[in-house]
């Protein structure tokens, strides 16, 4: 894992706030140059590594579960907007309460166990989930919930236009990332970051480790789950593929191939992976095989990830 | 006839599929075990190379023309072999770094094997006939026992007794167990170590393999039949707790058994009644039954 200074000096965060502002810039006027909703997706995703990294890169907390949160919120989200008719706020809201709660479950469960029983423990639940999904009525079963209805945003603002779309995904991206930023950034935060380095430390210094993780957890499964709620509206379609393992496993890879612990790694990582995906999706099961050959060569030569890579540069961390 | 409000003849079909599940997860939760004991190392591929298994089992017969008998020797040595390749040239590179790079890299790599698979064969299941010797069934006068399947459970049973009884009871077992308590000591005693790290993944890989030329009469082959089986294991594997042989085996028939005992009484909850266990065995003995926690 990337090694990064436990207290930050002030002219670090003077720098990361720059490279924040520029981000946002790029993801403004994107838009003007690619599709709206190629970009919605990988800003849906872009948070949704941003959540997961908060677990791998902070407190070392390896989930193969992920898809489980983000997954279910989906379904919720859907349904709320479709079935029961909410505003999109509350159906994201709902879609990200339920994914938090079911946050606590699976943490509860999860820290229960340490490093690779960790991962399989959040696998296994996540594949309970899976055919939880499979079978529930409401999820709609291998159609999923289609044609999901965008509304009205506080009943005001129309969302079938792409511009107010795409407006909302940019604020709850950046909200998201910001919180995670701070989380991150907090004497919380520090903690997390203290238990990745040395958990039995942590413990003899009093720190309740056990619930520290779990809040850590509690957190990520959240803005995982708000990720989730909002691209089930951006597509207007909630699937079995956002509960698949596979989505647990393409959510791990933007995250290593960004750079683990790193703040903007996720966000490169799922806009490369995402791109990869675009581009190659007529090559079907090769898409599959590059997958795991990123994967490969990330973890056997690259393991710093990119933006690890050019923060190690530059001497800053990013 | 009637048990408990169910025909008997459904309810021993059941629990023959679930002695049948229970075989499988037995022999691929014993390699994880093994693997994971001196490697340190979950190996995510194990489903895949199951799978392996499996199609080696079904290009053998259709290409040339190799019978069921000899894939049994033949597709364990070849997917061992691509086992013992990927050790040397890439595991044996992450042993000083965090065991999650392990899971890491064997989950790439299965996700290329799957990926190369499908592209090559596609999805759908391809049939494998069942040996000539083994097709028929038994009247045991309160259900019909195909033969196929009796040998497979019994099969598998043999192959897990004698995993055990090598590790446990012999003086390469002996060296084994000694390397996964302390493998710097056992090195200094003139034991080449990393070669034996070597051959254990090599024959943990195999025991995958042969699981899969048992399962491809059984099962169909096709490119996905490791992907989610290697799920249910790694949770067999949790509630079990790797560190016992027979924990291992034990555990992995129980949860067949229970697994098609819930298809009987409560078919709805059959595919998660495992991950259910599973939850409950962490909540209330976290180690595993049969684990020791580190």
């Amino acid at each position: 894992m990337a090694a990064i200074a436990l207290a930050p000096a002030a002219e670090t965060l003077a720098y990361q706030r720059k490279v924040f502002v520029f981000m946002a810039v790029v993801l403004a006027v994107a838009p003007l140059v690619v599709y709206p909703l190629f970009m919605m997706k990988v800003m849906c995703f872009a948070l949704f590594a941003c959540a997961f990294n908060l677990l791998i890169g902070y407190v070392g907390l390896l989930s193969f579960g992920h898809a489980m949160f983000f997954g279910m919120a989906s379904y919720v989200s859907a349904h709320a907007a479709k079935v029961w008719g909410l505003t999109p706020e509350l159906a994201i809201l709902s879609g990200t309460v339920v994914a938090t709660a079911l946050g606590f479950v699976a943490g509860s469960l999860a820290i229960r166990r340490l490093g690779i029983y960790f991962a399989m423990i959040t696998l296994a639940l996540a594949q309970m989930i899976y055919f939880f999904c499979l079978q529930a009525p409401f999820t709609g079963g291998e159609d999923g919930i289609q044609a999901v209805p965008r509304g009205h945003l506080f009943g005001v603002i129309d969302l079938s236009e792409t511009f107010s779309m795409y407006l909302l995904v940019l604020t709850i991206f950046l909200g998201g990332f910001l919180l995670i930023y701070r989380i991150v950034h907090s004497p919380f935060g520090q903690v997390l970051k203290a238990i990745r380095e040395n958990e039995s430390r942590a413990l003899s210094l009093g720190y309740d480790v056990d619930r520290y993780k779990l809040l850590a957890f509690v957190l990520s499964a959240g803005l995982s789950g708000l990720a989730g709620a909002t691209k089930a509206l951006v597509f207007q379609l909630a699937s079995l593929t956002d509960v698949h393992w596979s989505m647990s496993g393409e959510v791990v890879l933007m995250t290593l191939l960004g750079g683990l612990g790193t703040i903007f790694g996720p966000v490169v990582g799922a806009a490369v992976i995402i791109t990869m995906q675009n581009y190659l999706a007529q090559l079907g099961a090769w898409v599959t095989v590059v997958q795991g050959i990123i994967f490969v060569v990330c973890v056997l030569a690259f393991r710093r990830g990119i933006v690890g890579e050019i923060a190690h540069a530059l001497k800053k961390p990013l | 006839m009637e048990i408990f409000g169910v025909p008997s003849q459904a309810l021993f079909g059941q629990l023959l599929i679930g002695l049948i599940n229970g075989s499988f997860y037995a022999l691929l939760s014993l390699g994880l075990a093994v693997i994971f004991g001196l490697l340190n190392i979950i190996n995510f591929t194990h489903g895949a190379q199951y799978m392996m298994g499996a199609f080696v089992a079904y290009i053998l017969l259709n290409n040339f023309g190799v019978n069921y008998w000899w894939a049994l020797l033949i597709a364990p040595v070849l997917v061992g072999a691509t086992g013992v390749v990927i050790e040397r040239t890439m595991l044996s590179r992450l042993y000083k770094l965090d065991h999650l790079y392990g899971l890491l890299l064997t989950f790439g790599l299965a996700l290329i094997i799957q990926g190369l698979f499908r592209q090559q064969y596609g999805s759908a299941g391809l049939p494998y006939q069942i040996p000539a010797q083994l097709q028929g069934a038994q009247n045991l006068g309160f259900m019909f026992l195909p033969n196929y399947r009796a040998w497979v459970i019994v099969a598998s049973l043999l192959v897990c007794l004698t995993t055990w009884y090598v590790i446990e009871r012999t003086k390469l077992g002996a060296y084994l167990r000694a390397a996964t308590e302390n493998p710097a000591l056992v090195q200094a005693f003139g034991i080449n170590v990393p070669r034996m790290i070597t051959a254990t993944y090599g024959f943990g890989v195999g025991l995958a393999a042969l699981a899969g030329v048992m399962a491809a009469p059984i099962y169909q082959v096709s490119p996905q039949m490791g992907a989610d089986l290697i799920i249910v294991v790694f949770a067999v594997v949790v509630i079990g707790g790797m560190g016992s042989i027979m924990g291992a085996i034990v555990t992995g028939f129980g949860l067949g058994i229970i697994e098609g005992l819930t298809k009987v009484f409560y078919p709805e909850a059959s595919s998660t009644v495992i991950f259910i266990i599973m939850a409950i065995v962490l909540l209330v003995r976290p180690a595993g039954l049969f684990g020791t926690q580190k």
